[in-house]
Parts: C-alpha cells; sequence; structure tokens
C-alpha cells in the first residue's frame, strides 16, 4: 500500500496548511492595509512606527520570529499570569501560527500596498473629496479598485512566499504537513517518498496560485494602454 | 521580566565560545551561518551563469529543462528541499553504499547542497531575466567588431547582465541568509541553531531568540549597506543624473 496508509493523514495535513496560510493572508493584508497607511500618514509618530515594523520584522528570519513569538511570548505570557495569581493560559498553535505569520507577512504586504497606493494619481482622490466622499469611501470606490493593479505582482509574491514558510510552523507543534510527514517519514522508513509528496503538495498550491493571480491580474488590467513591446 | 544576565552570559556562544571557551574555538553561531551563506552563494553563482545562458537559449529542450529545474525548486519550501536531500535521500541503499554517502549523511553538507541548488534557481532567473534587457546596441556593436558568439557572451552579455543584477541579487542574498536559519532544524548549530540549543538547556525562549534576531537585523543592515557600496561602484552608470 502506498505509504502504508500515511496519505490521507498528509493531505489531511496539507488542508490544515493551506487553511493556515489563508487565514495568515487575511490577517498580513490587514496588517499590511493599516501599515501602508501609517506609513504615509502626517503623523511622524505614526511614520516611524510602522517604518520600524517593516523594518525589524523584514530582516529577521521568519523561523526566528516563530520560535520568538511563539515560545517567548507563551513564556512572558506564562510569567505575567503567575506574577497576577492567575493560570498559565493555553495559546492554541493554530491562533499562534496565524497571528505570527500574519504579522511576519503583514511586514511585507506593508511596502506593497504603500508603493501601490502611491502609484495611484493623486487627482484621483482629490476628485473623489471633491464630489464630498469622506476618506473611507474615497478609499474603497477610488484608491483600492484602482491600486490592485499595481499590487498584485509584488502581492503573489509574498503570497508564494507565505505559503512555503508555512513549512516552518510545525516547530511550534501545529499537526500540519510537515509534522504528519515526520510521522510518516519515521513509522515508513520511506523518508524520500513521504517529503517528495510534500514537495509536490506544495507544487500544486504555488502553481494554482500563479494561475489564480495571473488571471486575477489580467481582470484587474481591463482597459490598459499597453507599450506594445 | 528579560533576564539579561542570561543573555550577557549566553552571547559569546553565537561566536563560538560556548561555557567559557574563548571566542571562536568551534565555528557555531555566526561564523557557521556565514559559512552555509557564502559557501552555497559562491557555488549557486557558479551553477547559475551556466543556467541563465541554457535559460535563454533558443534550443527549447534546454530552456525548457532549466525552467522546469528553477520552477521545482523556487516553488518548493527550502526545508522540505533540505528533507529530500537529508533524510530522503537515505532510502535508497545504492546511495547508502555509494561514495557519496559519507557526504549525504553530514548535515552541514547537505545543508549546503540544498541551500546551493535553492538559491541557484532564483539566481539563474535573475540573470535570464537582464540577459534578455541587455540593450540591442551592446550586442550589435559586439558583433560588428566581430566577436564571435562566445566571445560576446563572456564580455559584453554576461558582465552587463550580472551589473544590472546587483539590485535583485542583493535581495537574493538578504533573503538566503535569513533563510540560512532552517540549519538549526538540522542539528547545524548556526546563529538559530545556537538560540535553540540555549533554550533547550536553560527552558529561557525569550533572551536567545531575542539574541538571535538582533544579530540577523544587523547582518540584514550589513548587506544592505555593502550591496549600496556594490552598485555605487558597479551600477554608477545608470544612476540618475545630479545635474
Amino acid at each position: 500500500m502506498f505509504l502504508h496508509g500515511y496519505l490521507p493523514s498528509i493531505l489531511d495535513g496539507a488542508v490544515l496548511t493551506l487553511k493556515l496560510a489563508a487565514a495568515a493572508l487575511a490577517v498580513s493584508v490587514v496588517l499590511g492595509l493599516i501599515g501602508a497607511m501609517f506609513k504615509m500618514a502626517p503623523s511622524k509618530a505614526l511614520r516611524t512606527l510602522a517604518e520600524l515594523y517593516s523594518t525589524v520584522v523584514r530582516g529577521v528570519p521568519d523561523l526566528v520570529w516563530m520560535f520568538l513569538l511563539f515560545f517567548g511570548v507563551q513564556m512572558l505570557l506564562n510569567d505575567a499570569a503567575t506574577a497576577m495569581g492567575w493560570a498559565a493560559p493555553d495559546i492554541d498553535p493554530f491562533i499562534a501560527g496565524v497571528l505570527t505569520l500574519g504579522f511576519i507577512f503583514g511586514a511585507y504586504m506593508t511596502e506593497t500596498f504603500r508603493g501601490a497606493i502611491m502609484a495611484v494619481p493623486k487627482g484621483q482622490m482629490e476628485a473623489g473629496a471633491a464630489y464630498g466622499m469622506g476618506p473611507l469611501r474615497i478609499f474603497l470606490r477610488i484608491t483600492f479598485p484602482q491600486m490592485v493593479r499595481f499590487a498584485l505582482p509584488s502581492f503573489t509574491n509574498n503570497w508564494l512566499v507565505l505559503v512555503k514558510s508555512t513549512a516552518l510552523v510545525s516547530v511550534i507543534g501545529l499537526n500540519d504537513v510537515m509534522y504528519r510527514a515526520d510521522a510518516a517519514k519515521s513509522n515508513t522508513q520511506e523518508p524520500f517518498t513521504v517529503y517528495m509528496l510534500v514537495a509536490l503538495i506544495f507544487l500544486v498550491i504555488t502553481s494554482v496560485s500563479n494561475i489564480l493571480l495571473g488571471m486575477l491580474e489580467r481582470r484587474y488590467s481591463t482597459g490598459l494602454k499597453e507599450n506594445g513591446l | 521580566m528579560i533576564d539579561f544576565h542570561l543573555i550577557l552570559d549566553k552571547l559569546p556562544a553565537f561566536l563560538g565560545g560556548a561555557d567559557g571557551q574563548p571566542l571562536l574555538s568551534t565555528s557555531d553561531g555566526i561564523v557557521m551561518t556565514l559559512q552555509l551563506l557564502g559557501a552555497s552563494l559562491l557555488l549557486g553563482m557558479l551553477l547559475a551563469i551556466p543556467l541563465a545562458l541554457g535559460r535563454v537559449s533558443k534550443n527549447r529542450l534546454l530552456s525548457g529543462s532549466v525552467w522546469l529545474y528553477t520552477y521545482v525548486f523556487r516553488g518548493t519550501p527550502l526545508l522540505v528541499q533540505l528533507f529530500i536531500i537529508y533524510y530522503g535521500l537515505s532510502q535508497f541503499d545504492a546511495v547508502r553504499d555509494s561514495w557519496m554517502w559519507q557526504y549525504l549523511q553530514d548535515a552541514w553538507f547537505c545543508a549546503i547542497l540544498a541551500f546551493t541548488l535553492n538559491t541557484a534557481a532564483y539566481t539563474t532567473e535573475i540573470i535570464a531575466g537582464q540577459i534578455r534587457t541587455t540593450h540591442w546596441g551592446e550586442i550589435e556593436a559586439a558583433r560588428a567588431m566581430g566577436m564571435s558568439k562566445w566571445l560576446m557572451m563572456r564580455r559584453i552579455v554576461i558582465p552587463s547582465a550580472l551589473r544590472r543584477a546587483l539590485p535583485a541579487y542583493s535581495n537574493e542574498v538578504i533573503m538566503m541568509m535569513q533563510s540560512t536559519a532552517v540549519a538549526g532544524l538540522v542539528t547545524l548549530a548556526d546563529i538559530t541553531g545556537v538560540a535553540r540549543r540555549i533554550y533547550s538547556d536553560t527552558y529561557m525562549a525569550f533572551e536567545p531568540f531575542l539574541v538571535a534576531g538582533a544579530i540577523y537585523l544587523a547582518l540584514t543592515f550589513l548587506f544592505v549597506w555593502l550591496f549600496k557600496q556594490a552598485e555605487q561602484r558597479w551600477l554608477a552608470y545608470l544612476a540618475p543624473r545630479k545635474h
């Protein structure tokens, strides 16, 4: 039998990996939008904060962030709880994984969105204001639909790096595809087959993402005049 | 809540001086990270230049096979690639009985092999992209001088493409430096590996990984600065005019 029946377990893990990546993407998009707005805010304090966030997070490996946030923050929470005389809180590894990855990739998204918003001509937003739209409506109706085209190539890249980074979350004890693969490896004595299967799963995810996001890119470039090269 | 004594006490461990040994008495920590990075970048570049030429070749079979290689290595996580080499290859008796086994059971060798193949894939695409966008005038001039195809590649196309690849390549180097952290997951004592060792010895998580993070951040700044110097040296002719 192929992999002694470990195939369903590994595929289960792959589903968890995908869920984790999708949830982390959502967190990172929110953080990225906030970061981009802070970076362009009139307040110097907000700009410095966003600059610090995007520089420090992108300068440290994601694996180190996972150890630092998952083990480190958990210990600090435990210490704090003990000092207050409360029971130590239990952090759900899935939530921790989502928040950690979302926090890391929010920094990359900050740069993506900042560049994309800056690429939309300022007159567009001014025109919105002249029509009496509020800041939120201007963002949703004018800035956002136009910035998507500029953001998509870098967004796609960030998503692909994020998917590949999920391979690291088994270090914080998540039942993801790498964790299942480790169990399958030990029990089947077929490490090559197991990890080739995992590689194939990731290759399918990245390939499908490339195709779908490529379609989205064409959709959002509708009406764009090409340079004819 | 942060134990600064622990940080100061364990700091030398990141420079090869654990347990009161003199600094650099082993290659643990920063030296190991830089070793892994330097070796894989050098070997990766040596692989990437010929592969990039293959990638832009008019021979479909050649360019297609190089594309497949870069596609697979860029589409899968480095950790999985490392595990296939380090754990996976032992599945085959033929590998275990061959002369290669003495190298393939060594985590250090496997890490360099995996990192080399990984960075070579990204570097190939970076260089191939720059070769494709070589200005037609440079090629025309080389032909007008009567250069053969290989002479033109060697003297004109490759040097020019490598210069223009610098900004993208600096990103790749920094990404690769951070990616070497996965070496700590296959028993190697790089910066992350040392931090994990301190964690398992002391059960303190915040301090060792804080130090590791700070070291990586400092290295990132160092590389950003170095590449800025390199760009000023080799890409000055593309900088916007200042007057």
